[in-house]
């Protein structure tokens, strides 16, 4: 569209020309944007496959490598890079080092013997080749005991979701269906719940858990959840007001009470209503940070990924490599999650944040 | 649906109510039910009580020392203990730079991807959205390392690609210079813009296309078009990601801890309010005192709402009140 900014006086070029030259810059805008975007992501992949040692090596590549060896008639020798007469730099094994001559093999082919090369070996640059730790990435797993953190979080999840959207679509269909005096207020009172800052209710919630002896397990966590979250509500609300009512009066009329409505008509109609909203949970259950750092503080075993993540942080803060790995392998499943519901996902952030 | 709109939608005639309309209700209410039983349990009880405890010194490892002491909690938050003033203003600080940048790139991407002439339109969106669902956990300790000043691939890019000295101590130390912890933290924050992007492209996608078509032909250029109409259109989600950034800002707290564990590396800086209160509530375990300073958030919230919902009027533009 840039390009519209000539005056139209001027304008000779056709506009299938501008309007192809429009969909080249700014799809190339876009794709260097996404360039810039992901670079932490490629450099988390990238670091996460290199060997301990290449981080203080000076010279070392910025993919995964390890300094390239050969092995000659029973010993290993360095690889270097080395620069030869006709101006070509050739990958060779340093086999006799000298001080002003130095004999070097070519890996690619050892049985041409020994290569004379006239200059000072200390000068040349190592060869690197691709050395990819896949290793690093169960080293991570186990180290970090991810299967276990990978267990409570999917059970933290699992649980919260259900109960989260089943109290979210009861709720949601009172608001949605029935008249009741002050429910305008409810309703308001329900909306801004979503905007308090959690601290205000924080400190005698904990100190009720704690003297429940709930303080160190799930339950904190889990409980609360079956109570309906006032985002979750709307967003139902919202689908249910548009499910027609004479479904409900024709079941109505065939003698059905609210619950059956709610659980044969309402429901069925609301899927994609229901998907988004148990994604959202679940997203949210799995990212929760505060709430299982405070609740299950000095019981590891019962942490989930983000908080076991931040104390495996803390523990091996000098292995970037198995830092990267864990943070990369933590996010393995929300992301498969996404792609393989985004269409629904996305319609329901549009109406939680468009129509409110 | 706009509230007002919604709270003009069933208001009933006051009368007596029927039979029918009494069962109506009671049915409503016990749907209601677990949303009523949780705002009293989780929200309603807590808030006051939590008040209460602002008027105690009370410490739950040793619950039968907790002696009532007025506002004695509230005068040291307010008048004495300097870090709570110093924390709140960190944390504005921090928001004054976090949230425009972010607001700003999300908006960016949006009209980005919102232009008929980006070819693959629901790849990028896709691939813009995708690190948003990474744990935020995951997404700090990715940064983290991406910034890192000596091996980061950001100081590295750099570096090469102006010859400014970046990397090592005496380059750009984004996690441990005071003058650029905040924007290395809102660097983080991008990596979160996929909700907001999504909703600000719905917003796009609403604004009535006879708008841009009209102005197209009374000669509006590319610019004057975004200005005047675009802009104005969608400054409904602008407040609306607005006030939950301000609030979100209020509370913002996992970076700081998880990077490190809340001592406010470099000189304090990231000793953020919320940071402040966990480390008085959760480290200390001055729970009266936590209590009071969680009060004092969500006065300062609630007058930033309230403020923000008047400024509304000035530049907020609601379609259906212009009638």
């Amino acid at each position: 569209m840039a390009a519209e900014k000539t005056p139209k006086a001027a304008v000779i070029v056709p506009k299938k020309v501008r309007t192809f030259f429009n969909t080249i810059a700014i799809t190339g805008l876009a794709l260097s944007v996404l360039f810039l975007f992901m670079v932490p992501m490629v450099y988390g992949i990238m670091t996460a496959l290199k060997t301990d040692s290449q981080f203080s090596k000076i010279g070392a590549p910025w993919w995964p490598a390890s300094e390239g060896k050969f092995n000659y008639e029973g010993k290993d020798y360095d690889i270097y890079s080395v620069p030869m007469e006709d101006g070509e730099i050739r990958q060779l094994a340093l086999v006799v080092k000298g001080r002003a001559v130095s004999s070097f093999v070519d890996p690619e082919n050892p049985e041409a013997g020994l290569i004379e090369w006239e200059g000072v070996w200390r000068q040349l640059e190592r060869a690197w080749e691709p050395d990819p730790q896949w290793a690093n990435f169960t080293k991570a797993w186990n180290t970090i005991n991810f299967p276990m953190l990978l267990r409570n979080t999917a059970m933290y999840a699992i649980i919260t979701t259900f109960g989260a959207v089943l109290s979210a679509s009861l709720v949601a269909y009172g608001f949605a269906r029935f008249r009741i005096p002050g429910k305008n207020i409810l309703f308001m009172l329900m909306l801004s719940t979503v905007i308090l800052p959690g601290a205000v209710t924080l400190i005698p919630t904990y100190f009720v858990f704690l003297k429940l002896g709930w303080v160190g397990t799930w339950l904190p966590l889990i409980v609360p959840a079956f109570f309906s979250w006032g985002t979750n509500v709307f967003l139902l609300r919202q689908f249910f007001l548009t499910i027609p009512r004479e479904l409900d009066e024709a079941a109505m009329i065939d003698g059905a009470g609210p619950f059956r409505i709610f659980f044969s008509i309402i429901l069925p109609q609301s899927v994609p209503a229901l998907t988004a909203v148990g994604l959202f949970h679940f997203f949210y259950a799995w990212n929760d940070f505060f709430g299982p750092l405070i609740y299950l503080a000095g019981n590891p075993d019962k942490f989930p990924i983000t908080v076991g993540l931040t104390a495996f942080n803390n523990l091996y803060s000098q292995s970037t490599n198995l830092i990267q790995a864990a943070s990369l392998l933590s996010a393995v499943i929300p992301i498969i999650v996404f792609f393989m519901a985004q269409r629904v996902f996305m319609q329901g952030i549009v109406v939680t944040g468009v129509e409110k | 649906m706009s509230l007002s709109a919604f709270l003009q939608r069933d208001k009933a005639p006051k009368a007596q109510m029927t039979n029918m309309q009494k069962k109506e209700a009671r049915w409503g209410l016990v749907f209601l039910t677990p949303w009523i039983i949780g705002f009293l349990l989780f929200y309603l009880a807590p808030m006051i009580a939590s008040f209460v405890f602002s008027l105690y010194d009370f410490n739950p490892a040793v619950p039968d020392q907790a002696r009532f002491i007025g506002f004695e909690n509230w005068q040291r938050a307010l008048t004495v203990d300097d870090e709570v003033w110093l924390s709140f203003v960190r944390t504005l600080h921090f928001a004054a730079i976090s949230l425009p940048i972010g607001l700003g790139f999300s908006l960016f991407l949006a009209i980005l991807l919102n232009s008929k002439n980006v070819i693959g339109k629901n790849l990028f969106r896709t691939l813009f959205y995708m690190p948003t669902m990474i744990p935020v956990v995951a997404v700090v300790l990715i940064w983290a390392g991406v910034l890192n000043e000596q091996t980061g691939w950001i100081n590295v890019l750099i570096e090469r690609l102006t010859g400014i000295k970046a990397i090592g101590t005496q380059g750009l130390r984004w996690l441990a210079d005071p003058k650029l912890v905040y924007y290395a933290y809102t660097m983080f924050g991008l990596w979160g813009v996929g909700n907001a992007m999504i909703i600000f492209l719905a917003g796009l996608q609403g604004v009535p296309t006879e708008l841009y078509e009209a102005a197209e032909m009374d000669g509006a250029n590319w610019l004057q078009r975004l200005w005047k109409i675009t802009f104005p259109m969608i400054t409904p989600v602008v407040f609306y990601q607005l006030v939950l950034g301000v609030i979100g800002s209020l509370q913002y707290f996992l970076a700081p801890f998880v990077l490190n564990r809340g001592t406010g590396f470099p000189e304090g800086m990231t000793r953020f309010y919320m940071v402040y209160f966990y480390r008085q509530s959760f480290s200390f375990f001055n729970m009266g005192y936590g209590a009071t300073l969680a009060w004092i958030m969500f006065i300062v919230a609630l007058v930033i709402t309230i403020v923000l919902f008047g400024t509304a009027k000035y530049w907020v533009y609601y379609a259906s009140e212009e009638k």
